[in-house]
């Protein structure tokens, strides 16, 4: 797909897209984003050249975001497979203090996601303001969970014998993730954080429509001693990318939130592999707004953890 | 010098064998519809026990609806401290008629009886008895404040361990509250209609367990009807993938625990006495028909030549043969096809290139054995370290460094079981933290227990079995 540019833009709220309006040229020049994929702790555009305009809620064009294509998502599990071996062994306190790290740091970009979130999705000044603060405070639950979980999950099994037992969680390792479609800055934050949380790394397909939260988002990630390839993000489209992650030998798990009518498909197709499936849950489809339930628990944790069980004989 | 041990056989008298089983469906013995029959073997001397009714897709209808109906009108309402003690109840009968069906099983399944008198039927008993205590007390489990049962599992099960294997997927479901129907494997199912009986004797509300006997189209009408909403597997990594595929779509929960190929690590610092115990226990307990069987002895190369010879000599000391014998060590093959598939893979290892022995060791003329086989000289590339053989043979290979031993373990697509020899507690815990299954057994092997949860990684497999994890395979 050629790049569009698009010099009829509508005034109101150009100048915080980076976009100008028509008419007598402005004092100065603004510099706009390019939007390219994360993978591997880069930005890179796709392989394939392509990009695809993106346009807000009312149609307006924001920008151009690259379209992935299907040897960027085997890249991107490349990158998560890499990363997985020193993400999954920090301490869960280290953890814990990157991902409180991506808070620290969205918060103080708050006014560039809201104005985002107003100019993509239509969303009002306060509605925008709501689900950034949710969106941060996501980040801050999930940093707490990451020193807690195994202790939640885990535990001594009191086998009848002379042994000592116990149960462990640990992360299964590359998750693909097919973050909501309408809910591109909290509903993919609400998936990937909970993924990444207890040491998998992650493959998402960021939503569509509206996929320029994820890219400004994975700014925030690379600036926040989140490593490389924990998290990559590809701009694109699901159908397209979707069938290779589900059948992908080297994916141990796929969230299907933003899977849609896809999901039985990809939940077969994954099936070859005994890759784990994360089935689309009520609100899957929903806004911003289904995802702002401050206290989600462990239930987007556990789909993506294995128990481990150790067995040792007590003796002298 | 091997002893001399005069013949002790466990008396077959405790066993009385009807000459046709019927389907156990809404609480009494139904004939199938289609009235078809299979024959049920003892592997040992290829006699036949019984005939078994083959269940088709009518009576997968029919055992379905009485699940629901036992679980709409009586079991998911019923206090679940009244649920508890049936399963309580169902534990003690276990134990009063262990003896009988210790024997059953060995004569069913081919596995001697030292194992299923000491190890199957206390843990069979074991697991009822623990997921009784569960029933009343699921808010605690960890999984709410107020879990709730799924409704009707289909369950389906393998030939190595039956009953146990009936106990670990019945006790859990009946403790959370679900109903069942439940098939068990073709050539193994005589002590899944003895425990309908105990269900009967246990006066369980009629539906609450059916059991339906028959073979692989039994088992797909059962994981395939619309009218479940759970299904559990433990069998083939290959039937696990067409189960997977079509329960997508549905609204169903699935738990399989599948095939492995389990490494067992002994480093050179380890007590070699107790690893070569270890050893003979991973490959050779069951007749190596075990899913999380040390069947890759993964052996640090320092120590290699002097831990190989002790090996042997400990495998030449097993005694194979009848399986009601109290001082057999290995029993028969389970059946015939198994028998062809152990041989034909083990075959291609030598035909690869590995070394293959086994002791001197006189096989019975008359049903399934294969001697305890070891084939050093494997390397990763070989079949017999890549497929599950689900029998007694042992594949060798070597390691220098730690993370080597460590890569190769990993180097499965399996992640079932492992083991860990060293006397260095540190290095244990590395090695343990490291290996990618679900269950790692360090200076011992092949240990079970009701309150230990035991499942896969990868393609072994998802959910746990056992312990409080194993409950939230059947609540939502």
């Amino acid at each position: 797909m050629a790049e569009r540019r698009n010099t009829r833009r509508a005034a109101k709220g150009a100048a915080e897209a980076g976009g100008g309006t028509g008419g007598p040229a402005p004092a100065r020049l603004a510099v706009r984003k390019t939007y390219k994929l994360y993978l591997g702790g880069a930005f890179p555009r796709s392989e394939s050249g392509r990009s695809y305009p993106v346009t807000s809620d009312s149609g307006r064009h924001l920008a151009n975001a690259s379209l992935a294509s299907r040897k960027d998502a085997r890249d991107a599990v490349s990158a998560a497979r890499k990363a997985f071996g020193g993400w999954s062994t920090r301490t869960a306190y280290n953890r814990g203090q990157i991902l409180y790290r991506v808070a620290e740091v969205l918060e103080g970009r708050r006014d560039q996601f809201t104005a985002q979130a107003v100019a993509a999705q239509g969303l009002s000044r306060a509605e925008a303001d709501r689900v950034v603060s949710a969106a941060v405070d996501r980040w801050v639950y999930y940093a707490g969970w990451t020193d807690k979980v195994a202790q939640v999950l885990g535990g001594a099994n009191p086998v009848s014998g002379p042994y000592y037992n116990h149960s462990a969680p640990e992360p299964t390792g590359v998750v693909a993730v097919l973050a909501p479609q309408n809910a591109p800055l909290l509903g993919l934050t609400s998936v990937v954080a909970p993924v990444i949380a207890t040491g998998n790394t992650a493959v998402v397909v960021t939503s569509e429509t509206a996929p320029l939260a994820a890219i400004d988002l994975a700014e925030v990630l690379a600036t926040s001693d989140l490593p490389g390839g924990v998290v990559n993000l590809l701009t694109g489209r699901v159908p397209e990318l979707g069938p290779h992650l589900a059948a992908h030998a080297d994916v141990n798990a796929l969230d299907l939130t933003g899977a849609g009518e896809l999901a039985a498909e990809f939940e077969r197709a994954a099936a070859t592999t005994l890759t784990r499936v994360l089935r689309p849950g009520p609100g899957a489809d929903g806004g911003e707004e289904a995802w702002l339930d401050p206290d989600p628990g462990t239930a987007r944790m556990t789909p993506f953890l294995e128990t481990k069980t150790v067995w040792h004989p007590v003796g002298i | 010098m091997i002893f001399e041990y005069a013949p002790a056989p466990e008396s077959r008298s405790v066993v009385t064998l009807r000459e046709t089983y019927e389907l156990f469906v809404d609480g009494a013995f139904t004939p199938a519809e289609g009235g078809e029959y299979l024959t049920t073997l003892n592997p040992a001397d290829e006699t036949k026990l019984a005939q078994v009714a083959v269940a088709g897709a009518a009576d997968v209808d029919r055992a379905v609806a009485a699940a629901r109906r036992a679980y709409d009108t009586v079991w998911s309402r019923m206090p679940a401290a009244e649920r508890g003690k049936y399963l309580f109840r169902i534990a003690r009968i276990i134990q009063e008629r262990s003896r009988e069906l210790a024997v059953l099983e060995s004569m069913d399944n081919g596995k001697p009886i030292k194992e299923t008198r000491d190890v199957d039927l206390p843990l069979v008993a074991a697991h009822f008895f623990y997921h009784a205590g569960w029933a009343d007390k699921l808010a605690h489990a960890g999984l709410g404040p107020d879990p709730r049962p799924l409704g009707v599992a289909a369950q389906v099960i393998p030939w190595n361990f039956p009953l146990l294997m009936l106990a670990w997927k019945i006790a859990p479901a009946l403790a959370t509250g679900n109903t069942v129907v439940l098939k068990p494997a073709e050539t193994t199912p005589l002590t899944a209609l003895a425990f309908a009986e105990i269900c009967q004797e246990a006066d369980l509300p009629p539906g609450v367990v059916n059991i339906l006997t028959g073979a692989g189209e039994t088992g797909r009408a059962l994981v395939e009807h619309p009218g479940t909403d759970k299904v559990a597997f433990t069998g083939s990594t290959e039937v696990g993938r067409q189960i997977a595929r079509a329960v997508a779509g549905t609204d169903k929960r699935l738990t399989l625990e599948l095939g492995g190929k389990g490494a067992n690590i002994v480093y050179d610092d380890a007590a070699i006495d107790q690893a070569v115990e270890g050893i003979v226990s991973g490959i050779f307990f069951n007749q190596g028909h075990v899913c999380c069987a040390g069947s890759r002895l993964l052996v640090q190369e320092s120590i290699a030549e002097e831990l190989l010879p002790r090996l042997k000599a400990r495998i030449s000391r097993l005694r194979l043969g009848d399986p009601l014998d109290k001082n057999t060590d290995i029993g028969a093959i389970n059946s015939a096809a198994q028998l062809e598939r152990i041989r034909e893979l083990t075959d291609t290892g030598e035909a690869e290139g590995a070394e293959r022995w086994s002791p001197a060791c006189d096989l019975p003329q008359s049903g399934y054995w294969f001697a305890p086989t070891v084939l050093t000289g494997v390397s990763q590339a070989h079949r017999v370290a890549r497929e599950e053989i689900f029998g007694p043979v042992l594949s060798v290979l070597t390691f220098r460094t730690p993370d080597e031993a460590v890569a190769k373990a990993n180097n499965t697509p399996y992640g079932l079981s492992a083991g860990v020899w060293t006397e260095k507690g540190s290095r244990m815990l590395w090695t343990a933290e490291r290996l990618r299954a679900g269950v790692i057994w360090s200076n011992t092997f092949n240990k079970f227990d009701p309150t230990s949860p035991f499942g896969g990684y990868k393609e072994s497999g998802y959910g746990r079995e056992g312990g409080r994890h194993g409950l939230e395979a059947y609540l939502g």
